[in-house]
């Protein structure tokens, strides 16, 4: 049943243009993408949009749908992404990726797309005027930003199901997901630190809204793909990472968890007595040692459950075999990262230094207060949390760390660069990467299931991709060894 | 409570890199002080100029 975990991140940046009295971030959002741009845009196929459509099948009364901006810039880049303007947010949605690594890399090429952004906006702007990126979740004054992941998912597989083992899981995962964050808000308990930026802006079990009431599991029905096999599960609890072991635990294990769901493997009932309050406690202790209540009346930490799941995962892997979770290779560093990840965050949470951003950041805010003489509170603290997430490379402070030598990479510079214009070969984001690559005046529109194609007669002709698997280097790399027209190419294609 | 199952030894790859080579702990501490004193160094360098005006313009509208 478990089908092939393909996975996206879309990250919205927040963004700031200064030098201006009185910034508007749409413009600003805008004008980014329209500076990195260089071929002609692609504009976006809105046809099958449909946020507004709940995977319970109804729509709750008072729940507020949310909206396609369709007159904001949009685009589709050569590496299979789509970048774009998202409630006044630059937004970068990597493309479709086989497993946690691969994401991993296409992750950091969005902040590469990112930081080149912003040097080609500099040559529109005037000489005191610049937009800086920032990728992080929170402003500390109430606006919260997301950081999406998307998994493919069996759709036979009831949401309820989905609903029962996502919230303990999206609770605990925080230990290890967390970007760290000085400070709370949206009324929760003040704290000089926590793992999450995203923790106290959840405030429902499960919901269709993602700006306000946020809920722990989101139940956004829009697969961009064949709906009758698959179901895509939008998740909108985690925090930005910078840190790549952080990206890779969490795209990962989730994937995995996902897997084990689909083939009912999750043979406990982890449920716990109330999950929203629970995501905050966690969250609230950076050393881990929270616990929290189960519906059956026992009490755990975060990283005890985490355990249970991990073991569940282990036995899945030996009994059933990692093939959907990204393969057994990437499956089983995944687990290994797990298991060392657990034992690190029960020892000595600190000792993961370099690998986990919360414990990164947190790291350097003790540093830089030792230094400073400053206390909890002090806006210099404030502002290393902002600027840890800095997008530009010569002012980020994780960048700095990096360079320092002190940060853990799982993937290669080379690897990343590549990832800028190169498309994964592993899903259907080879096509539509390529088909732009090689013929950017042909392609009018896509979308993440579909191209629509100039073949230079009319009609145009649209070209459905509904299997995310389909579409491949190794399906259709002879087709563009043999196709020099688009022409061709659907002339091969309808054959 | 959640029972839990006997830990499993790290696999051979991650006890390779504990058993890399050990520095007299003084001169460890002491290199270890240095780096991070260049790190917050490099971070001063870097820093926005006005902490709380910067902190205090920093608004993004809410997003999803």
């Amino acid at each position: 049943m478990a089908v092939p975990k393909v996975c996206g991140i879309e990250t919205e940046y927040g963004v700031v243009l200064r030098g201006t009295p009185d910034p508007n971030p749409v413009l600003a959002s805008s004008m980014l993408i329209n500076s990195y741009v260089e071929h002609r845009k692609v504009g976006w196929d809105f046809e099958d949009e449909s946020p507004g459509r709940d995977a319970r099948g109804y729509s709750r009364e008072g729940s507020l749908p949310p909206e396609v901006e369709t007159h904001l810039v949009n685009t589709v880049l050569t590496n299979g992404a789509r970048y774009y303007v998202d409630h006044a947010h630059p937004e970068y949605s990597t493309p479709e990726c086989a497993n946690a690594l691969e994401l991993v890399c296409a992750d950091k090429a969005g902040e590469r797309i990112l930081a080149r952004s912003m040097q080609a906006a500099r040559r529109v702007l005037g000489p005191d005027q610049e937009v800086v990126v920032y990728k992080n979740n929170s402003d500390g004054k109430g606006n919260s930003y997301g950081t999406h992941e998307n998994y493919l998912v069996d759709r036979a597989l009831p949401f309820t199901s989905l609903v029962r083992n996502l919230l303990p899981w999206f609770v605990t995962r925080q230990v290890f997901t967390g970007a760290g964050k000085v400070g709370s808000e949206n009324g929760a308990a003040k704290v000089a630190f926590q793992i999450s930026q995203r923790a106290d802006f959840f405030e429902e079990e499960v919901g269709l809204e993602t700006t306000l009431k946020r809920p722990i599991v989101n139940t956004r029905d829009e697969p961009h793909a064949d709906p009758q096999k698959y179901r895509r599960l939008h998740v909108i609890v985690g925090d930005a990472n910078l840190c790549e072991v952080s990206t890779f635990l969490k795209v990962g294990t989730t994937a995995i968890v996902l897997a084990m769901i689909e083939d009912d493997f999750i043979d406990k009932d982890f449920s716990l007595a109330s999950s929203v309050p629970s995501m905050r406690t966690v969250s609230h202790d950076p050393t881990c040692r929270a616990t929290i209540e189960l519906a059956d009346g026992s009490h755990c930490t975060a990283v005890e459950l985490q355990w249970e799941f991990l073991r569940l995962a282990q036995k899945y892997g030996d009994d059933v075999g990692l093939a959907s979770c990204g393969g057994e290779d990437v499956g089983g560093l995944v687990l290994r990262r797990w298991e060392a990840t657990l034992t690190a965050l029960e020892l000595d949470p600190r000792s993961l230094d370099g690998q986990l951003d919360w414990v990164t950041k947190l790291g350097l805010l003790d540093a830089y207060a030792q230094r400073h003489d400053l206390e909890w509170g002090d806006p210099k603290l404030a502002l290393v949390d902002i600027q840890y997430h800095d997008v530009r490379p010569e002012r980020s402070l994780y960048e700095k760390v990096v360079r320092a030598g002190k940060v853990e990479r799982m993937v290669e510079e080379p690897a990343v660069l590549d990832a800028i214009t190169e498309p994964p070969g592993s899903t259907r984001a080879y096509f539509r990467g390529t088909c732009l690559a090689r013929w950017p005046d042909s392609v009018v529109a896509a979308n993440w299931d579909s191209l629509i194609l100039d073949v230079g007669s009319e009609p145009l002709r649209r070209i459905p991709m509904m299997e995310p698997l389909k579409g491949t280097r190794e399906h259709v790399e002879p087709l563009f060894e043999q196709c020099t027209t688009p022409t061709e190419l659907v002339a091969r294609l309808s054959s | 409570m959640p029972e839990r199952e006997r830990k499993q030894k790290p696999a051979p790859k991650e006890r390779e890199e504990e058993t890399a080579e050990v520095t007299a702990p003084a001169k460890q501490g002491e290199k270890l002080k240095e780096d991070l004193d260049d790190l917050l160094d490099e971070i001063d360098s870097v820093l926005e100029e006005n902490a709380e005006d910067f902190v205090r313009s920093y608004v993004q509208k809410g997003g999803e």
